[in-house]
């Protein structure tokens, strides 16, 4: 089968970029999506073209390195699904598709498709973890977890950090990414001593980055390889409500002896 | 070469407990004083950068996504061992080291395998407290369930997302410290040199991939935790950006490679379905717990699997293992599966595939219960295969997956570089010749959070901080150079060919002379091929664009030039070692009955390869193995 | 001592306010006020189908008199009303500029929904028309500045006088399409801006705003219709 293809192309974060049309010739409906770009690539590479450069990594939609909207959409036509699992099974000969990189302010563009989604490693590291040291953990079944709780927890912690929730945003935001974390921790006993801390740091350094506000528009879970639900979002401003009324200044440590 | 594996004296359940207290402490106000460098963020680079940042070390880590939470451990998926108990099914701490000795196929260290399964429980306590979200039980507590080759409960999981979730424990730990400012991290950074000093590792030269630029990095000690080497075959249940450069390069500094030839090929895969093809998925083994493989008895059989009836199938792995059938190990599994297809038994598109059947799990456990168990793994096998697995049954064929293989360690995995520590897949220590399923989380993770943070402090603790050293040194300014150098000639050879052309002839002679198994005709004509290829690389590879910018086939064509190297020296490991053990299969020793015949009168040792020069052979040295707790005896399934 | 106190309880709300997600709650809030004053002004509107009483009055201009009754009432009323219609524009502003200019300054060359609604995607329209509306319909019903013949207390008078005229009936009919597409998402919006969510419940409270939007809707339109036909007269 064939396809035609607009890609966007932009050599470095500070150069404009543009649309160019790509025809790939010879390809099955048995590739993946990346496949595909692959066989452009080597194409390109035969005619002394820069081939179009692209994140991706594991190549089974877990590492979440992979992205960009095939016509408008994050990851592409298939639900559940990132780009490097997505067959061409799903278009037509012929087709012709639209390929852009993930559009944030908070997301500069590095290359072509490639974006800088440094800042989710930022808002995790405001909060997104148990503070706990190594060897300093107690006896593991010491501490039941609610299966259903524990289940949950898991449903938010699939979370690839793909970035696609913010793609599809109309307004650019993260909140999924950061709801997912703030619901994994505290949906689960260990994350409940820094549970304030966490909503209020999260969501601040989400602001931070620049991320837009959520107005429940609902694209994010839309386009969610991992099916992460809205659910957490509420979850996340619950726990942000809470924290911002209820939360105390710890004590100041005085020095021992 | 001389290789001390440095084992403490005394019984094997006391050598840890003995060498800790043994070892020189850093004074805590000069923890911050010396900087280490990490390497790879997975499993067992995140967790040692996150623990040694902890411990206030000044630690640099580096990773070549864009990420930390991106590296391939993310990808794990069945589960990881641990010693626990809870099921009581009588596991025990001695009983996980036997079954990893014995998986291995007595092709590792006690000491070490049984430091693994000492510290194996610590993991699950330091990962639940982190918030991984384990599978439970309705009471609350932690549940397990049986995995590839044994027979005890002790395998944690979370889903079919074991590994991910692991690794963003990890990766939250890490992301911690460096809120906390002890550990700094640089993503988009790939390791292309170690630099050595007067014999101590003292830092690498890395390029930021973004810009392009060359930068020397300086440090007490150098931890490389870069993963495994599977891609030399191009097609693997790898990662893309997996390769062996930062592994490669040490061991071209004087680091000894260690069993290069253990590479791993794991049963359960999606079969290859064309030339285009640029990576393999691996379903997990736990598939085998309910699924039953099986290929027609007849040849050539193209009938649909639905219309060949109950007779006319055979069940090979319950026929020829009947203790063990569709849990064999898998070296064992990935072999059979080879030979029924060899016979032209294999089933799908080229007969490279055996049918993984639910029908039976299915009819007496009710669908409901296999969507639970299996879902995930169902819907991505459909996903990729647009076949649906409840009403037909999975094809799939063996790929290759890990390498048992790696640098050389000693027992405080410190290679024979002084300074330089290896962790995880990129060392050879625990698996022998063949892992166990589950083991290679567990290994990771005990290398970076319980043993790293000792050993390398004893390490430091002899060493003065900086010691003078800055990037200005003339090693630092040469080892740059010579990067710069093989970039640029990279670039300037503007041949003909693609470097993914070149990948994928290599890994084609890989895996049809030293995959599944091997012969010494075979091995000898794949020197030579692979050789030739290397020669053909360097005059005729077409590497286009530029240095200083983002140049992802540039980053490829140098993993490539070292896996055209790698893929010698495997070929050659293959070739001297003239037993079958584990996952390396000879075909000239084997019993009657086919199964891999050691010879441990000549090969229970370790083949520790060392750098000899561009045009001199690499020297094998051997570090002998000897077995006290787990007594020689060949493996048997059956 | 208590300044510090106060401080810090100042400084509580500014964190709270600036966050995004204090915004959104404070839209919510304001936004529920706004939908409860709706409610109970579509059902004093609705006593405009009721033919007049024994007293020869009409029902509605009864209503109103009763509401004016008390004006302190009447003026804590207005004055709430009028804090959260200002703190839900000053937010829905703060938010906008944030989402629609801030947020992503290079937009794509397609973009396509797959689960937003239009009437999610139109709040920032939808928001300002029916602003503008409230201040003409104000001027009109409350102070009489367009009205022809306004008598003040003559509700049932004022309303037709109002309404016979085509162009404001249809203004006022477009208007509460707005508002009914306003609410088509608010409704349920304000709740998950709150952190009000479950899966069993969610989706029943969606379809409840759904259906709570559209009889707003019809309720408010059907009274210029009622109008124009010659049915309320």
């Amino acid at each position: 089968m064939k396809l035609i293809l607009h890609i966007w192309r932009q050599k470095d974060r500070q150069s404009p970029g543009k649309m160019v049309r790509y025809e790939v010739q010879n390809v099955n409906e048995h590739m993946s999506f990346l496949e595909m770009l692959d066989v452009l690539n080597e194409d390109l590479i035969a005619r002394n073209q820069d081939p179009v450069a692209f994140d991706h990594d594991c190549r089974e939609g877990i590492c979440g390195s992979c992205g960009f909207m095939i016509n408008g959409v994050a990851h592409g036509p298939q639900r559940g699904t990132t780009v490097c699992q997505l067959h061409l099974r799903h278009f037509k000969d012929g087709q012709e598709l639209w390929l852009e990189p993930w559009r944030a302010r908070a997301f500069p563009v590095l290359k072509d498709l490639i974006v800088d989604r440094s800042a989710f490693d930022r808002i995790i590291a405001a909060g997104g973890y148990v503070s706990i040291n190594t060897g300093g953990a107690p006896e593991a079944n010491s501490l039941p977890v609610e299966k259903t709780k524990a289940d949950l927890a898991m449903d938010a912690a699939q979370c690839i950090g793909c970035g696609a929730c913010v793609a599809a945003c109309p307004n650019a935001s993260a909140s999924l990414f950061t709801a997912a974390k703030i619901s994994h921790l505290a949906l689960l006993p260990q994350g409940e001593a820094e549970r304030e801390r966490r909503a209020l740091n999260m969501v601040a350094q989400m602001q931070a980055e620049l991320f837009g506000a959520c107005t429940n528009h609902g694209e994010c879970e839309a386009v969610c390889p991992k099916g992460i639900k809205l659910e957490n979002i509420a979850r996340m401003n619950r726990e942000f409500v809470q924290a911002a009324c209820l939360h105390r200044e710890p004590a100041r440590e005085t020095g021992g002896a | 070469m001389k290789l001390d594996a440095r084992i403490p004296a005394g019984p094997i359940e006391q050598k840890w407990d003995k060498l800790k207290f043994d070892m020189k402490l850093v004074n805590p106000a000069n923890k911050r004083k010396y900087k280490v460098i990490v390497v790879g963020t997975g499993l067992a680079g995140g967790s040692a950068a996150a623990s040694l940042g902890e411990l206030s070390y000044n630690v640099e880590a580096f990773c070549y996504q864009d990420s930390p939470r991106r590296a391939h451990s993310i990808a794990a998926q069945g589960g990881i061992n641990a010693a626990k108990n809870y099921q009581n099914d009588n596991d025990s701490v001695f009983r996980l080291f036997y079954d990893t000795v014995k998986g291995g196929d007595f092709r590792s260290r006690e000491a070490n395998v049984y430091r693994l399964a000492q510290l194996s429980v610590n993991i699950i306590d330091q990962c639940v407290a982190q918030g991984v979200p384990f599978a439970r039980e309705y009471g609350g507590l932690l549940a397990n369930r049986s995995f590839g080759g044994a027979q005890v409960s002790r395998t944690f999981y979370a889903r079919g997302q074991t590994g991910q979730q692991l690794l963003l424990g990890a990766y939250q730990a890490l992301e911690r410290q460096v809120k906390a400012g002890t550990v700094k991290m640089f993503p988009r950074h790939e390791m292309l040199e170690l630099v050595v000093i007067d014999g101590r590792a003292r830092g690498i030269i890395a390029r930021d991939l973004v810009s392009g630029e060359i930068e020397p990095h300086v440090a007490d000690a150098v931890i490389l935790a870069t993963g495994g080497y599977g891609n030399v075959f191009y097609l693997s249940t790898n990662a893309k950006g997996c390769n062996t450069t930062a592994i490669w390069r040490a061991y071209k500094k004087g680091a000894a490679f260690a069993n290069p030839c253990f590479t791993q090929i794991h049963p359960t895969c999606i079969p290859v379905s064309g030339d285009y093809q640029s990576k393999l998925t691996l379903m997990s083994e736990s598939l085998r717990n309910d699924g039953r493989i099986w290929v027609p008895k007849k040849k050539e059989d193209t009938r649909p699997p639905s219309q060949i009836p109950e007779e006319e199938r055979d069940y090979y792995l319950e026929r020829m293992y009947p203790a063990f059938g569709n849990l064999s190990p898998r070296d064992i599994a990935s072999r059979a599966a080879k030979r029924v297809c060899d016979e032209g038994r294999g089933v799908g598109p080229g007969g490279r595939g055996v049918y993984l059947d639910f029908a039976d799990a299915i009819r007496r456990l009710g669908r409901q219960t296999i969507t639970e168990r299996y879902g995930n793994l169902f819907e991505m096998y459909e996903r990729i295969t647009g076949e649906d697995p409840y009403r037909v049954p999975m094809r799939i064929f063996p790929a290759v997956h890990y390498a048992m293989g790696g640098l050389w360690v000693d027992y405080h995995l410190m290679s024979t570089i002084p300074g330089l520590f290896v962790l995880g897949e990129a060392n050879f220590s625990d698996h022998g010749a063949n892992r166990l399923g589950a083991s290679a989380l567990m290994q990771g993770l005990a290398d970076g959070y319980f043993v790293i943070p000792y050993t390398l402090g004893n390490f430091l603790a002899g060493v003065k901080p900086g010691d003078g050293i800055t990037a200005d040194h003339a090693e630092f300014a040469a080892a740059r150079r010579a990067v710069e150098e093989r970039l640029r000639r990279l670039l300037a050879i503007q041949g003909k060919r693609t470097v993914d052309s070149f990948h994928r002839e290599l890994g084609h002679i890989m895996w049809e002379d030293c995959g599944m198994s091997r012969h010494r005709k075979g091995l000898e004509s794949a020197l030579g091929r692979i050789r030739a290829l290397r020669g053909e690389y360097w005059q005729n590879v077409k590497v286009v664009g530029e240095e200083a910018e983002i140049n992802q086939a540039l980053e490829k064509a140098g993993r490539v030039a070292d896996f055209l190297e790698l893929g010698e020296l495997i070929c050659r490991d293959a070739l001297e070692r003239k037993e079958s053990c584990g996952a390396h299969f000879r075909e000239e020793y084997q019993t009657p009955d086919g199964e891999a015949l050691r010879n441990d009168a000549q090969f229970a040792h370790v083949a520790a390869w060392e750098y000899a020069g561009e045009n001199a052979s690499p020297i094998r040295n051997i570090e002998p193995l000897e077995f006290e707790y787990v007594h020689l005896a060949q493996r048997s399934y059956k | 001592m208590t300044t510090v106190a106060i401080n810090q309880e100042a400084e509580r709300t500014i964190t709270f306010y600036r966050s995004v997600v204090g915004k959104k709650v404070m839209m919510a809030v304001t936004g529920f006020l706004l939908f409860g004053f709706i409610v109970m002004h579509l059902i004093g509107n609705l006593l405009i189908y009721l033919p007049k009483d024994s007293h020869g009055q009409w029902p509605i201009d009864v209503y109103s008199a009763q509401l004016h009754a008390i004006p302190e009432l009447l003026w804590s009323a207005r004055i709430i009303l009028l804090v959260a219609v200002i703190l839900h524009i000053i937010a829905a502003w703060q938010l906008s500029v944030l989402n629609k200019l801030e947020a992503r300054k290079q937009g794509y060359v397609r973009w396509t929904p797959v689960a937003s609604s239009y009437a999610s995607r139109t709040m920032v329209w939808s928001g300002p028309i029916i602003l503008l509306y409230v201040i003409y319909h104000l001027l009109d019903l409350t102070f009489g500045a367009f009205n022809p013949g306004f008598e003040f207390g003559q509700v049932h008078r004022n309303i037709v006088a109002s309404f016979t005229r085509p162009p404001v009936a249809a203004f006022y009919i477009i208007a509460n399409l707005c508002l009914a597409f306003h609410l088509y998402h608010g409704l349920w919006s304000m709740c998950q801006s709150v952190g009000i969510a479950h899966p069993r419940y969610t989706p029943v409270l969606k379809i409840a705003s759904k259906v709570i939007a559209v009889a707003i809707g019809i309720g408010f339109c059907s009274i210029p219709l009622a109008v124009l036909s010659g049915l309320v007269r």
